[in-house]
């Protein structure tokens, strides 16, 4: 199963090396993380997607907590939380499938943000069903490369 | 007033409590270095032959006397070398401060002379490290570094100094008062509601066993155990690490458990229905085969750390806090347990099952030279051990009545680790007997350190167990490998045959010839052959104010009895050679 683990760490040099450290010592397997400063300059978010079953995952929560640079850490799993992923991808567009790509692309809500003779590059931001169904249907046109930045997460606010 | 990197450090190593450091020195600590000339009327400095050395110092130091032990090393190598000495703190949770060199800011990155990434480097084996790189950071790293250490599990926290840092200037009076580590919060005190639960399940037990570990020393909690026992009238069993928790020669004491554990503490947590673990891990060694560890029984965990909690076994009622704190109010929710018919049972197996060993008058019984021993310190000793057949003996034979009694690698089992930890604990322990029962394979890989406690006459008494063999690994191929003796005899010449499945009037002679080394090292030396001269020679080094080494000659291939083969359940345990 995959489990969504949101974290707010010290925003300083080694941080990242220490939590990477801390996977890999413990074999977690990462599907995805993210890193970046949040508006208290002192403090980063980072998004963890780890693979693994309850027994894995009780360990990295709990490792996670007793590193001195994890300043909280929020289990968003089962929690249908708030999440984001952003993928761009250039694909290979002649003329001839030119209007089918942006057509796709329009389906989606995504953009084109770079046009060439050879190719169009996409911007595609969503939930990560959307982001992989993208990535599906422009595959047999050809993509030349793709950049995904993992899932961003955060819990929703409590309805009243 | 304005104070160098050097002097902030020094004066808030002081401020700390800091009164001892083991080291060596080394161009990115030469200001250090210099700065500690003017201190020494305050803070007595040991030059190590070997950074490994001075970690297991520093660690045989605090695991003596519960205070943070303090090691400094240069950069590059020296810091290198501390890394097996930091590792095998960390292991077994021992408050320690590490101080490294570095090179200087700018250079940083740039592979210059003598560095490495220290601080990745030990990321994996400290609690937590700090890479200074503004003077005025130091006062506050020096405060978290000892906080850290000390508080909640402790552990090795590493400071890693870069030249210039120790040079430049700035204000500096006094370390910080407080520290404020938004990420570190340690529980000490146990839910309360937790607490009632399992002193509900204590009272309703027909067959429980305490389970006692290293966290009952590290909280200073063995008081509070001795009532929970002396209420209770629950029979304790206790890992390597928690010997000496409890007095090993109380009626309700089943010494230790695990793979060479005895057979009566296996067998009485085997049968148990209750297992209270008290600051203690369920290592592999004392669990043996996972699903079948006391397999009847429910389990209460108690430790400061949540990781520790469920992340072998299961558990049935968790408690997250500090042994000493939990157990004072465990105390008062319990009362003396209707479990009459278990302890007699107990009482009854620990008579038929005891601890023994075929004695011998014509070759020395490494087994007996420890209880000549015992006898000879009357048990108050403080016994630091090596890695190895010798490190279990000591663990049996010796009784421990007292906590910080027994210093031993646990976790990491750091050949090496004993010589240097009795010098940290002689030091430490001027008025005390600091004995190191070592192994000839052990002892040769910090041996430099005969330099040491000869310059300074640390009075460490070191036995060696001599087998001419690596001899635990040796028991395994005895046992498991067909008595195929591959690379662990220690005489091996050039001119022994290949093959070869014992000892015997072929061998040459021992290398080193350890009383002729001490000698080199103007150590008093003993070498001892016949079971006849153990007592003797015993008693007339424990005489001598100096350090002394003992090269006892012992039967070469006694094995550790009772053996829990590896990844069998405790209660099949092996308990005679066979040959
Ligand atoms: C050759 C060899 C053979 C060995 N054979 C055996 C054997 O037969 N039997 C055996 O027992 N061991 C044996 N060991 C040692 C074994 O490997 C482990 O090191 C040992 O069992 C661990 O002891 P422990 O569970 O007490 O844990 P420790 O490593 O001492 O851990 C202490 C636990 O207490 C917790 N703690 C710390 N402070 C506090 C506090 N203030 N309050 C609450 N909790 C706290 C910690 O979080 C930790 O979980 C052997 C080692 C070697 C090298
Ligand atoms: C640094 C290190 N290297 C290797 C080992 C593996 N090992 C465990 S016990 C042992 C043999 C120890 O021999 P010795 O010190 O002579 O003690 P004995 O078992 O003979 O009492 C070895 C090699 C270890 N624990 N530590």
């Amino acid at each position: 199963m995959e489990y969504t683990i949101s974290t707010l760490v010290e925003n300083h040099a080694g941080v990242l090396a220490r939590l990477a450290q801390l996977f890999s010592a413990r074999g977690f397997n990462i599907v995805s993380l993210t890193v970046a400063e949040t508006d208290d300059p002192t403090m980063s978010r980072m998004t963890i997607v780890v693979e693994g079953d309850e027994k894995v995952m009780e360990q990295v929560k709990k490792q996670l907590n007793k590193s001195i640079d994890v300043v909280k850490v929020y289990d968003l799993t089962g929690k249908n939380p708030l999440v984001r992923e952003l993928c761009i991808l250039k694909v290979k567009a002649t003329p001839t499938h030119r209007s089918e790509i942006i057509e796709i692309v329009d389906i989606y809500h995504a953009s084109i943000i770079d046009v060439s003779h050879q190719d169009v590059t996409i911007e595609a931001t969503g939930e990560t069903s959307k982001v992989l169904g993208i990535i599906k249907l422009l595959k047999p046109y050809g993509i030349k490369e793709i950049v995904r930045t993992g899932k961003v997460a955060l819990a929703r606010s409590l309805n009243i | 007033m304005k104070r160098t990197g050097s002097e902030i450090l020094i004066n808030g190593l002081i401020e700390e409590g800091t009164d001892t450091i083991f080291g060596i020195p080394g161009g990115s600590v030469i200001a250090i270095f210099d700065t500690l000339f003017d201190y020494s009327a305050k803070i007595k400095f040991y030059l190590m032959r070997h950074e490994q050395a001075a970690a297991h110092a520093a660690d045989g130091y605090s695991r003596s006397t519960g205070r943070v032990g303090v090691c400094m090393a240069t950069s590059g190598p020296g810091a290198t070398n501390l890394v097996t000495g930091i590792a095998t703190a960390y292991m077994d949770s021992i408050p320690m401060v590490a101080i490294t060199g570095q090179v200087a800011t700018k250079m940083i990155g740039n592979d210059a002379f003598q560095e490495v990434n220290t601080t990745g480097i030990t990321y994996a084996v400290t609690k937590h490290n700090y890479l200074v790189k503004d003077v005025r950071d130091l006062p506050r790293v020096i405060k978290e570094a000892f906080y850290l250490a000390k508080t909640g599990r402790p552990g090795p926290v590493l400071i890693d100094i870069p030249s210039d840092i120790s040079k430049a200037q700035t204000e500096f009076k006094k370390l910080p008062e407080k520290v404020n580590i938004r990420g570190y919060n340690p529980t000490y005190e146990g839910n309360i509601k937790q607490i009632q639960q399992a002193a509900k399940m204590i009272m309703e037990a027909k067959k429980p066993v305490i389970y006692a570990g290293g966290g009952v020393i590290l909280s200073g909690a063995d008081k509070e155990l001795k009532s929970l026992v002396e209420k209770t009238g629950i029979p304790v069993t206790m890992t390597l690490l928690g010997l000496g928790g409890f007095p090993s020669l109380h009626p309700l004491s089943l010494e230790m458990l695990g793979m060479h554990g005895t057979k009566y503490a296996n067998i009485a947590v085997s049968d148990s229905d209750l297992v209270i673990s008290i600051g203690a891990r369920f290592d592999d060694r004392v669990t043996g085969k996972l699903d079948e560890f006391a397999p009847h029984a429910k389990i209460i965990h108690i430790d400061i750390d949540p990781s520790s909690i469920g992340k072998s076994v299961d558990v049935d009622m968790p408690i997250v806090g500090d042994v000493k704190l939990v157990l004072k109010e465990l105390l008062k929710y319990v009362s003396k347990c209707d479990i009459k018919e278990w302890v007699a049972y107990v009482k009854d197996i620990k008579k038929k099952y005891p601890l023994s060993y075929t004695k011998s008058e014509k070759v020395i019984k490494p087994q007996y030279v420890l209880e000549q021993l015992y006898d000879l310190t009357k048990g108050e000793a403080i016994i630091c051990t090596e890695v190895g057949q010798h490190q279990m003996w000591a663990a049996q034979y010796y009784k421990y009545a007292r906590t910080r009694q027994l210093l031993s690698s646990g976790g990491l089992g750091t050949m090496g680790y004993g010589f240097p930890a009795a010098i940290g604990a002689a030091v430490a322990n001027p008025q005390a007997t600091v004995v190191d029962i070592a192994g000839d394979g052990s002892i040769q890989m910090n041996i430099q350190e005969l330099a040491t406690v000869s310059n300074y006459q640390i009075p460490v008494k070191v036995v060696i167990m001599n087998n001419m063999y690596l001899g635990m690994v040796r028991q395994w191929q005895q046992l498991f490998f067909k008595k195929r003796y591959s690379f662990t005899c220690l005489g091996r010449h050039k001119d022994c045959s290949p093959i070869c499945h014992g000892p015997g009037s072929h061998c040459p002679d021992m290398v080193p010839d350890f009383e002729q080394l001490a000698k080199a090292y103007n150590v008093k030396g003993y070498t001892i052959k016949n079971p006849k001269d153990v007592r003797g020679v015993l008693k007339e080094a424990l005489a001598i104010k100096g350090p002394v080494i003992m090269d006892f000659r012992v039967d070469q291939e006694e094995n550790v009895f009772p053996m829990v083969p590896a990844g069998q359940p405790i209660n099949k345990m092996l308990e005679h050679s066979v040959t």
